[in-house]
C-alpha cells in the first residue's frame, strides 16, 4: 500500500519542475549570498575627537586611539555641541571628549576624568565601542604611569594583572563560523516547512484527497508517504548545503559528518511532521501559507541564529526550547565548529526525536479520512 | 463618494473574515514586538563561565567573589586543566574559562605582577569580545583598588555616557526596524493579495467594467489597507511605549505623517506586485517569502549596513525600509526634527511615485 502512494508522489514531485529547482537552486543560491550580508562584526567604529586641552598627553592619547585599528576618525570637533551633531547626523558613534586642563591635572592632582558620550541605540556597537576604548585608555594610562614609576622600587610599584585571552575554536572572530551553518539550518527549515504544509492542502483544494480517502490506505501510511520524498529531498538540499559551506566558504566540519546526518535526518522528521500538521488544518494554500509563515517567522527569530539564546529571559528560553529548529542551529554550530561527538550532543538529540515523534503523530491524528 | 464607502466597506470585510489574514495582520506585528523587546536584545548576560582556580590564595579569593558578583555571569568553580578545558568548551554550554595559574598571588604580593588567563569559545565572535571586556573591566577595577594610590599617580577616568539610552534597553535598536518590517510586509502582501484575488476570481473585470473609474478601484482597494496598516502602526507604537518603556522623544506628528508617507510606498510597491502577478499565490510568494530575507537583511537593523559588500550597500538603497528606519530612529530615538530627515522623506517620495506610476501603467495596459 505505502509503495503505491511513494510511487504517486514521486511522480508528482518530479513533474513539478519549477517546484523542483527552486527546492534545490533557492537554497544553493541563497547560502552563497546571504551570509556575506549577515556580518555582525563590530569595526570601524566612528569616532569625533573634542580635544580641548592641545597638550602633549591628549596628543599622545588620540594617536593612541586612532593606532589601535578599531576607530576611525570623523572629525576633530572644536566642542561637545558640534561632536554632537555629528552624532545626530549619524556620521559618529562616539564622542571622546578631553576635557582643558587634562595634562595639568592629571600631573597636579593625579587624577582626571575624560569623558565618551556613546550613541546607545545600538547596544552591541555602543557596549563594545566604549569596551575597547576603555581599554586602550587603560594601556595608556598604565604606559605613562611605568615612566613615572619606573625609578620607585617594586614595592612602591602598582599592582598589576596581565590578562591573556584566546578565542577558541575561532581565533580571529570571523563571523562566518557562526552564521553560515546556522544559515543553512534556517533555509533547510523554510523549504521543508513551506513545500509540507502546502502539500496536504493541495490535494484537497484539488480535490484529489476524496479519491484517496476511498481507498483502503491507512492514515500512517498516507503521511508516511508524504513524508519520505520530502525527506529524501531535504536530506539532498542539506548535502547541497554542506558542499556550498565547504566550497565556498570553507568551512570544514571539525566534528563528525555520521553524527550530523543522524541529527539532520531525525530534525527533518520533525520539521515535515510540522508542515503537514498546519497542512492538516488548513483549507487552502492560502491559509498554509499564511501559518507556515507565521510560524516561520517566529522559528527564526528565537532560534538563536541572530540573537543568543543565554541572554533571554527564562520564559523566552522555554519558547525557544520548544522549537525544534534552536537545537539544530546549536548542534550544527557544535559539531562544526567545536568538534563536539554524541555525547555532548544527546540530549538534543532526545528532544528533536521527542519533536519528531509528538507532531507527526498529532498530523496522522489530525489528519481525517472522512468529513 | 457613496460608492467609494461601500467599496471599503467590502474590502474590510474581506479581512475580517478570514482569521488567518487577521494572524498576519495583527498577530504578527505584536508577536515580534514582544520577541523584539523581551527576548532579543542585544545584551549579553547570563553568560556561562568556569573558573578554574589553581592558586587558591586571598587574591584569587578577592577577584573570584569579583566575578560572581556580577550580574553577567553564572559561574561555577572547578579546577581543570589541559584536555579538561577543550572537554568543557565542546559541551556548548560553558563560554569561557577564567584560569589563575598557581602563585597568583603569591606572585602578585612579591613582584606585584600576576598573570590571569581567559579562554573563551570564540563561536560567537561578539559575545566572546563583550564577555572578555566585562573580565578585564572586573580586573582592573581589582588592580585599582589594591594598590596604593600613591602608586597611581596620573590616572585617567573614562567616564562613560550613554546617550538616548541611558538604561541600556537592549530592544531600543529593534523598535524601529520591527516597525518598519512589519509594516513592510504586512502592507505589500495584504495589498498584493487582495488585488490579485479579484483578478484570479475574475470579479476585476467585473468592477472595471462598472462606472466606477479604474483610479477609484485602485484606491478604494488601498484606502482600507491604509487604515488598517495605520492601526497597525499604532498597535505597535503603543506596545512599545507601554510595554517596552521606548520613549517617543520626538514630535508624534511628524512621526505619524512619515509613517503615512511609508505606508503609501509600501501599497503602492504591492499594487505593483499585484500588476506583475497573476494568482494569490505568486504574489504570496514574491511579497512574503521574497521580500522577507530581504527586507530583513537591508534594513539594517540586525546586521548593520557599513559591514556588507559594497555591492549590497547600493542594492540597501532601492529597499524603502532602509529609509524609513533611518527615519523613526532620528525622529522617535533622538528626537530630532525634519531638518534632519528631509533627505530620506524625499527619497521615499520619490519612491512611492514612480511604483505608482509604474503600476498604473501596468493596470491600463492589462484594461486594452
Amino acid at each position: 500500500m505505502l509503495r503505491y502512494i511513494l510511487q504517486k508522489e514521486f511522480r508528482q514531485l518530479f513533474r513539478d519542475k519549477t517546484i523542483l529547482a527552486m527546492m534545490f537552486v533557492m537554497p544553493t543560491v541563497q547560502l552563497t549570498i546571504i551570509p556575506l550580508a549577515m556580518n555582525f562584526e563590530v569595526k570601524n567604529i566612528n569616532v569625533a575627537v573634542v580635544d580641548l586641552d592641545h597638550s602633549s598627553f591628549s596628543q599622545k592619547l588620540i594617536s593612541k586611539v586612532s593606532a589601535s585599528g578599531y576607530f576611525r576618525y570623523v572629525n576633530v570637533s572644536p566642542s561637545y555641541k558640534e561632536g554632537l551633531k555629528s552624532i545626530e547626523r549619524g556620521t559618529a558613534d562616539l564622542i571622546m571628549e578631553i576635557p582643558a586642563g587634562f595634562e595639568r591635572n592629571l600631573v597636579r592632582e593625579g587624577s582626571q576624568k575624560i569623558s565618551i558620550s556613546v550613541d546607545a541605540i545600538n547596544g552591541t556597537k555602543a557596549s563594545l565601542g566604549t569596551g575597547y576604548l576603555t581599554t586602550i585608555v587603560g594601556d595608556f594610562n598604565q604606559h605613562i604611569q611605568l615612566n613615572i614609576n619606573a625609578d620607585r622600587t617594586h614595592t612602591e610599584q602598582p599592582y598589576q594583572i596581565d590578562t591573556t585571552y584566546s578565542y577558541w575554536f575561532n581565533p580571529l572572530g570571523e563571523y562566518k563560523y557562526y552564521i553560515v551553518p546556522g544559515v543553512l539550518v534556517l533555509l533547510l527549515t523554510l523549504i521543508g516547512g513551506f513545500i509540507s504544509a502546502l502539500n496536504i492542502v493541495k490535494e484537497k483544494e484539488a480535490g484529489t484527497i476524496e479519491q484517496i480517502n476511498v481507498t483502503p490506505i491507512k492514515k500512517w501510511q498516507f503521511i508516511l508517504g508524504k513524508m519520505i520524498p520530502f525527506w529524501i529531498m531535504g536530506m539532498i538540499v542539506f548535502t547541497l548545503g554542506l558542499l556550498v559551506t565547504r566550497l565556498v566558504y570553507g568551512i570544514v566540519p571539525e566534528g563528525s559528518l555520521g553524527v550530523l546526518y543522524l541529527f539532520a535526518s531525525v530534525y527533518l522528521i520533525a520539521l515535515l511532521g510540522f508542515g503537514l500538521l498546519i497542512s492538516t488544518y488548513s483549507e487552502n494554500q492560502l491559509q498554509a501559507m499564511f501559518v507556515a509563515f507565521f510560524f516561520m517567522m517566529i522559528f527564526m527569530l528565537m532560534s538563536g541564529l541572530f540573537t543568543s539564546i543565554e541572554s533571554m529571559p527564562a520564559w523566552a528560553r522555554t519558547i525557544a526550547n520548544l522549537t525544534p529548529i534552536t537545537h539544530f542551529i546549536k548542534v550544527i554550530r557544535m559539531i562544526m565548529l567545536n568538534g563536539s561527538g554524541l555525547g555532548d550532543i544527546k540530549m538534543e538529540l532526545l528532544y528533536e526525536v521527542l519533536f519528531a515523534i509528538v507532531l507527526n503523530s498529532w498530523a496522522i491524528w489530525n489528519y481525517k479520512k472522512t468529513t | 463618494m457613496k460608492q467609494l464607502l461601500i467599496f471599503i466597506r467590502m474590502e474590510f470585510y474581506h479581512v475580517f473574515r478570514d482569521r488567518r489574514t487577521l494572524l498576519i495582520m495583527f498577530g504578527l506585528p505584536v508577536a515580534q514586538i514582544l520577541l523584539f523587546g523581551f527576548a532579543l536584545s542585544s545584551e549579553v548576560k547570563n553568560l556561562r563561565i568556569v573558573i578554574s582556580d589553581q592558586a587558591k590564595d586571598a587574591n584569587s579569593r578577592q577577584i573570584i567573589d569579583k566575578i560572581k558578583a556580577s550580574s553577567y555571569f553564572i559561574t561555577e568553580e572547578k579546577t581543570i586543566g589541559g584536555n579538561e578545558i577543550e572537554k568543557t568548551l565542546k559541551k556548548g554550554d560553558i563560554q569561557c574559562v577564567v584560569i589563575f595559574p598557581s602563585g597568583f598571588g603569591s606572585d602578585l604580593q612579591r613582584f606585584h605582577k600576576a598573570q590571569l588567563q581567559f579562554i573563551a569559545d570564540g563561536t560567537d565572535p561578539n559575545t566572546a569580545k563583550t564577555l572578555v571586556n566585562y573580565l578585564n573591566a572586573i580586573v582592573a577595577g581589582y588592580q585599582k583598588e589594591i594598590s596604593p594610590p600613591a602608586a597611581l599617580p596620573y590616572t585617567i577616568i573614562p567616564e562613560t555616557r550613554m546617550l538616548y539610552n541611558e538604561e541600556s534597553n537592549g530592544s531600543l535598536n529593534y523598535i524601529p526596524g520591527v516597525l518598519a518590517l512589519v509594516l513592510m510586509i504586512v502592507c505589500t502582501a495584504l495589498t498584493s493579495v487582495a488585488v490579485v484575488r479579484e483578478k484570479e476570481l475574475g470579479t476585476m473585470e467585473i468592477l472595471l467594467v462598472s462606472p466606477f473609474k479604474p483610479v477609484m478601484v485602485l484606491i478604494a482597494k488601498a484606502i482600507p489597507y491604509l487604515i488598517l496598516s495605520l492601526a497597525n502602526f499604532l498597535l505597535i507604537l503603543l506596545l512599545s511605549v507601554y510595554v517596552l518603556d521606548v520613549p517617543i522623544r520626538g514630535s508624534i506628528i511628524l512621526l505619524f505623517l512619515e509613517s503615512m508617507l511609508f505606508i503609501l510606498a509600501c501599497l503602492s510597491f504591492g499594487l505593483f506586485i499585484s500588476t506583475v502577478t497573476e494568482s494569490q499565490q505568486a504574489a504570496l510568494l514574491l511579497s512574503m517569502m521574497g521580500m522577507m530575507i530581504p527586507t530583513m537583511v537591508f534594513t539594517g537593523f540586525i546586521f548593520p549596513l557599513e559591514n556588507m559588500p559594497w555591492i549590497f550597500q547600493l542594492i540597501s538603497n532601492i529597499v524603502p525600509s532602509r529609509w524609513y528606519y533611518l527615519i523613526v530612529k532620528s525622529v522617535m530615538l533622538k528626537g530630532l526634527g525634519f531638518v534632519y530627515v528631509w533627505k530620506e522623506t524625499l527619497i521615499l517620495i520619490g519612491m512611492t511615485v514612480i511604483l505608482l506610476i509604474v503600476s498604473l501603467k501596468n493596470f491600463k495596459k492589462r484594461l486594452a
